[in-house]
């Protein structure tokens, strides 16, 4: 089959300062049934890394993160979290999804929700404490969410809902980030708040960000890596290696071309492929500063 | 208007023999208290899951096993336990999403009412004990019920008490709480069990239509009030307490039946709630948020 050919690039040095890849997939193949979603995949993702995956819907992008969040088995190859086997539950492993409205009554304040990320799985009923509201606390600060720590989740802004949704992702200390389009349907301003606060967390902490989005450009400073997924082929490497009209061409069958411009990629011709979301720059303001540290 | 004139109003309600009658409904007032209990703690989890076209449906079947065991002499209550544990598990086997289970819950309940009817009508006993199945019969409840009620109602709230936290997690953010290796699947079954034995409990008392009043009105209010996960299943356990207990001793005063005045006590704290959410609205959260 076409998928099991794919042609894999290793772009990532195996080992580096750091040693231990945060996230390494080896010959890794997930498929259901008949159908192959991806198969011979190899990955490395250092800690720091930031990996975008790109790719149109259906393509296998969240399944990739399901597979590293223990959820999904791999059919073939093998799948290490800073070295150690893929699970459920890894707390080394933090997920912040994609927006989703709340209940106007849901029984959830802000620092809940946080709360819940910390210890929401362990058994029991969880009586309050002092240590674990201190360590909301703590969390809710590093996403400047303090001021309204005890308002009720269905009364805020998509904004401050995806800033929650960091810090909940940020409560078990984790070295890897999966991201799953935390950005949609957010306004450009919130976009770009989400996207510092989760690019504040890989320079501090050298956390591996893995970032499932159809929009690329609000992350496009920070990019290492770009995984672009497509009917079971798929192209890593840098984003200048991937995000080109041969390499895109090759991956949609039909002619793409790719205009590059400062800090922003703009795809033409994928939307009659398959692609509806790469043909226009959504993009309306100043593109995000390219962060001098990179 | 003659009709009414007829009915006067000291025979509906009379409160001169109410220190006589207390005693005599010991065992109604203490299953009232158990159900409040129970009914409380679970409506948390049945507005959370957003299940109460479950409580219904499971209600119905509950009812239907109820009426079943009523025709063939056998416990009435064994009958709706075996009632609400099909409909729990046919609902949680069916769909756990909540679209193919509001589907899955219209097609059961029509039919476990249909058969609670024909049960019923070949049931050839006393016509009380038919119409309390619906409209509940709190004031025949014997010390062996309640006794067989604590420990059932116990044993639901002990199973709550350990999964209480990854159930809310599953429940309220299915998604992450996955991703944090919760089992949300395993739990959205077990609390389908829970929920039966909560139904089958409740329907003995306020009858298999007013179940709502129970396992749905009291945190459907509390929440109208709190966001906290602590103050929501504490008011929701005094609302429901405050209706059942409430109900039973207005009740006593008067010759209707217990149901009434529990589903509208519950109806009057949900009308309250609903009142106070919106003038705080009014004001504004951020300020006056109940911690």
């Amino acid at each position: 089959m076409s998928a099991g050919e794919a042609e894999s690039v290793r772009t990532a040095p195996p080992s580096t300062a750091h040693g231990i890849p945060a996230v390494r997939l080896s010959g890794a193949t997930l498929a259901y049934g008949e159908r192959t979603l991806w198969s011979g995949l190899d990955l490395d993702v250092r800690p720091g890394q930031f990996l975008a995956i790109l790719g149109p819907n259906g393509g296998g992008k969240t399944s990739l993160l399901k597979v590293l969040l223990g959820l999904e088995q791999l059919r073939g190859g093998t799948g290490e979290i800073a070295g150690s086997p893929l699970r459920r539950g890894n707390p080394r492993v933090g997920y912040i999804p994609q927006l989703r409205g709340f209940d106007s009554d849901v029984p959830l304040r802000a620092r809940d929700l946080v709360g819940l990320g910390l210890d929401g799985h362990r058994w029991g009923v969880g009586w309050p404490s002092r240590a674990r509201r201190q360590r909301v606390d703590e969390l809710l600060e590093q996403v400047d969410a303090t001021a309204y720590a005890d308002v009720p989740l269905g009364r805020l802004s998509g904004g401050e809902q995806q800033r929650l949704r960091v810090a909940q992702a940020l409560s078990t200390d984790p070295g890897v980030l999966l991201c799953d389009e935390p950005l949609l349907s957010l306004d450009l301003a919130h976009q770009r708040m989400v996207v510092d606060l989760i690019d504040r967390r890989r320079r501090e902490h050298d956390t591996a960000v893995l970032f499932v989005t159809h929009e690329i450009n609000p992350i496009l400073p920070l990019v290492d890596l770009v995984l672009y997924v497509i009917d079971g082929e798929f192209r890593l490497g840098p984003p200048d290696e991937v995000m080109t009209g041969e390499v895109l061409s090759e991956l949609y069958g039909a002619e793409i071309e790719v205009i590059r411009r400062e800090d922003r990629i703009v795809v033409l011709g994928a939307a009659s492929t398959g692609s509806p979301h790469h043909h226009v720059d959504h993009s309306e303001g100043a593109p995000i500063h390219r962060d001098p540290q990179l | 208007m003659s009709l009414l004139a007829d009915v006067s109003w000291h025979d509906v309600v009379n409160f001169s023999d109410y220190g006589e009658l207390l005693p005599l409904v010991r065992n109604s007032l203490l299953a009232g208290a158990l159900l409040g209990l129970v009914g409380g703690v679970v409506s948390v989890v049945v507005m959370a899951r957003d299940l109460p076209f479950a409580v219904h449906g499971i209600s119905e079947l509950s009812f239907a096993g109820a009426a079943g065991a009523l025709l063939v002499g056998g416990s009435v209550v064994g009958g709706a336990f075996v009632g609400s544990l099909i409909a729990a598990a046919l609902l949680g086997a069916l769909g756990l999403r909540a679209r193919d289970r509001n589907s899955a819950i219209g097609v059961v309940m029509p039919f476990g009412l249909g058969l609670g009817i024909l049960f019923l009508s070949l049931y050839d006993g006393r016509t009380a004990n038919k119409f309390g199945l619906l409209t509940g019969q709190i004031v025949a409840v014997d010390a062996a019920r309640v006794t067989e009620m604590a420990v059932a109602g116990t044993l639901v709230l002990a199973v709550l008490a350990v999964v209480w936290r990854p159930l809310m997690f599953a429940s309220l953010d299915a998604e992450v709480a996955a991703a944090r290796g919760v089992p949300v699947r395993a739990l959205g079954l077990v609390f389908m069990v829970l929920l039966g034995c909560a139904v089958a409990l409740s329907v003995q008392v306020v009858g298999a239509l007013l179940v709502l009043a129970l396992l749905c009105v009291p945190s459907a209010a509390a929440m109208k009030v709190t966001a906290s996960p602590l103050w929501v299943p504490v008011l929701s356990v005094v609302f429901a307490l405050i209706s059942t207990v409430g109900g039973i001793f207005v009740a006593l005063g008067t010759a209707i039946p217990i149901s009434p005045y529990v589903t509208t006590l519950s109806f009057l704290i949900y009308l309250a709630c609903r009142l106070l959410a919106w003038l705080r609205g009014r004001r504004g959260w951020a300020v006056a948020a109940l911690h």
